[in-house]
């Protein structure tokens, strides 16, 4: 379970999250709506532990362990893995090098192979990670190095963004392995928090569990599909006003 | 002119030159090293040589108890040949003294590619003469196995002097690895090497040096390299440890058609130590090609990384890239690229790139669950590694193990 209480967090000094509180379950996967700068990535970010996001107030607990001040590797050896937006290139260092350091003691070459075949990437193992890659490529690969890490907490940070209509498949595909999607839900472990500006992404996993941000905070919860009609229909404005002025259920206890 | 007149001649433009401070690196005085040779006996079987002088020349790749993985040996101890051998057909290995006997035409080829009187390192090395290897292919005949030369300093504060001539004939083909090391890591000690290739019709060569001096050795190789038509040169430099001074600028001259030079280098030093290393290539035939590369770390000394191309004829290629690394508060990377195009009609570029490792790629692969150092030393490892075309898979081992050892060193 990933329980985040009160958190604030800051960049550079400006606070960008303030008081956001929120809980998933094991088996859970939980999706945030939210214009841009509404501090969605900063969240995620803050959770996976990167310096840059200096946590201010709360906790973050993570299996029933005070994660909040722990180092990025020290979570990702806890069982958390995130999908970068826009990954660095590491020149020199392949993506079968990468595959490598995800899979640590999992697996494997032969692992490393069945993995790119299932993530259409078997010509890209020798190549510099992330170097010339399309942005399919790049989500693809993102979701390839989790499956060899296999968190037991996903996040994923608009998994589907610059990717065409074929490759969202794919991407789908290769989420709902790594969220347990065919899993029975009461044998599910794995936890997901996704961001989605578009929502195709919901047809492929089983998300239960919406969140809008605006400014920092968390406002509405409720079921994702909905949410994301009214966002459709009426855009973010008419979920903000919704909320404003009540406090979110989930808050509430 | 004959014989004895080309001889007096070297000598003379030696003499003049022996003052001559060479334009790059720290001026090293040569007076305080000593030229008496220690006297060093000839070794019919090289497996023989004491455990740790074969360990060190191990470590710089030389191999003398598996004959068979190579197809010639040479060995030099300070200025003595020690044992020269070869192990198949096609290939002459002799020390160059012994080949000047035998071959009157090897006079050609002396002081041809290199200038006697280029600095004050190679008018020494004519007015001290001591020795050198002649590895030499025969026409179209290809080697499977490298032909490997040891350089081994063994005296201390002594001047090794060494002249090398390298001659690949038509159509044949050569692998050479020549591992330069020390007896001791204490002892000081300075390097003068001079070394002509001449890469003929259609030949092609890779020449892989590693270093692995001592931190108080002084470097100071001085290297020219001829390739005729069709011809390719690939050079592949690891300096595995810090040297106190090291300073080398070959240079490749392509003068036969679609003649290619590649240029790959490794340098890993730390505090203390300073290295100018370069390399250059003039393009003066049609569709001739070039690529340099260099990879450059410190943990605390100064290296400047140099490469020059020049394109002088239509049709040509070459490509430079310097990329440094500095590790730690200390140390300094000046990268010289250079391109100088004479007409038009050529393509000539380079990148260059200075500086640590970004935060950004560290914490990518900290995300993945490495540690701090397990993420740098990735990062590191795929920083040096260099992928290098046509390096047949027994040489590029030993390349990659030479490599991993300078990592090593750094980590």
């Amino acid at each position: 379970m990933l329980k985040i209480k009160n958190l604030s967090v800051a960049v550079e000094d400006k606070e960008i999250i303030h008081n956001v509180n929120l809980t998933i379950k094991n088996g859970e996967t939980h999706v945030l709506f939210g214009p841009n700068g509404a501090g969605k990535s900063t969240l995620l970010m803050a959770i996976m532990g990167f310096p840059k996001y200096r946590v201010t107030g709360g906790s973050i607990t993570f299996k029933g362990k005070d994660i909040t001040h722990l180092s990025v590797d020290e979570r990702a050896r806890m069982g958390i893995g995130i999908s970068f937006q826009r990954p660095p290139v590491v020149r020199g260092v392949t993506t079968r090098d990468m595959m490598a350091a995800c899979l640590q003691e999992r697996g494997n070459g032969d692992k490393i192979i069945e993995l790119a075949a299932k993530a259409d990437l078997n010509d890209f193992l020798e190549r510099d990670i992330n170097y010339g890659f399309s942005g399919g490529e790049i989500k693809r690969s993102e979701l390839m190095q989790l499956l060899a890490q296999k968190p037991e907490l996903t996040l994923l940070d608009e998994p589907e963004s610059g990717v065409d209509l074929v490759n969202i498949v794919l991407i789908g595909e290769l989420m709902n392995d790594l969220l347990e999607k065919n899993c029975p839900i009461l044998q599910r472990k794995c936890m997901g928090l996704i961001i989605t500006h578009t929502g195709h992404i919901l047809d492929y996993v089983n998300a239960r569990t919406g969140y809008v941000m605006f400014d920092g905070t968390i406002g509405c919860v409720g079921d994702p599909h909905e949410m994301l009609a009214t966002i459709r229909e009426k855009g973010y404005e008419e979920c903000i006003n919704c909320y404003l002025g009540r406090v979110p259920w989930h808050e509430s206890d | 002119m004959n014989q004895t007149d080309i001889s007096k001649n070297y000598q003379e433009k030696a003499k003049a030159a022996i003052d001559k401070t060479a334009a790059l690196g720290d001026d090293i005085d040569i007076t305080k090293f000593t030229s008496d040779n220690a006297n060093h006996a000839y070794q019919e079987d090289p497996s023989q040589l004491d455990a740790e002088a074969k360990k060190h020349m191990l470590d710089a790749g030389i191999m003398l108890d598996d004959p068979s993985q190579r197809s010639g040996t040479y060995i030099q101890m300070d200025n003595t040949p020690i044992h020269s051998s070869v192990t198949q057909d096609g290939v002459e290995v002799m020390p160059v003294s012994q080949a000047m006997e035998k071959y009157d035409w090897l006079s050609d080829y002396w002081w041809n590619a290199v200038a006697v009187d280029q600095d004050k390192y190679t008018a020494n090395i004519e007015l001290n003469q001591y020795d050198g290897y002649f590895i030499r292919a025969l026409p179209g005949q290809k080697t499977v196995f490298p032909v490997q030369a040891c350089l081994y300093l063994a005296k201390d504060k002594l001047v090794q002097n060494v002249h090398n001539i390298i001659i690949a004939e038509e159509n044949s083909e050569m692998h050479i690895i020549t591992g330069c090391t020390t007896a001791s890591q204490e002892e000081s000690g300075l390097h003068l090497g001079v070394s002509e290739f001449y890469i003929k019709k259609g030949a092609k060569v890779t020449f892989t040096m590693i270093h692995s001096w001592s931190p108080e050795t002084a470097v100071r190789p001085r290297s020219g390299v001829i390739i005729e038509e069709d011809g390719l040169f690939m050079s592949n430099y690891v300096l595995m440890k810090p040297v106190n001074s090291l300073q080398m600028n070959p240079l490749a001259r392509c003068i036969g058609k679609n003649a290619t030079a590649r240029f790959n280098s490794i340098l890993v030093t730390g505090a203390g130590s300073s290295l100018d290393v370069g390399s250059r290539v003039i393009l003066d035939a049609e569709g001739s090609r070039t690529e340099i590369i260099s990879r450059a770390i410190t943990t605390g000394g100064y290296i400047t990384a140099r490469g020059y191309i020049e394109g002088n004829a239509p049709g040509v290629k070459g490509h430079l890239e310097c990329r440094g690394l500095i590790l730690g508060e200390k140390g300094g990377i000046h990268a010289i690229p250079e391109l100088k195009g004479n007409l038009a009609g050529i393509d000539l570029s380079h990148e260059a790139a200075v500086g640590k490792i970004a935060e950004e790629e560290v914490e990518y692969l900290m995300a993945r669950g490495l540690t701090r150092d397990e993420a740098t030393a990735t990062i590191v490892r795929g920083f040096l590694r260099v992928d290098i075309e046509g390096l047949p898979p027994l040489l590029a081992d030993e390349l990659k193990r030479a490599v991993e050892a300078s990592e090593k060193e750094v980590m």
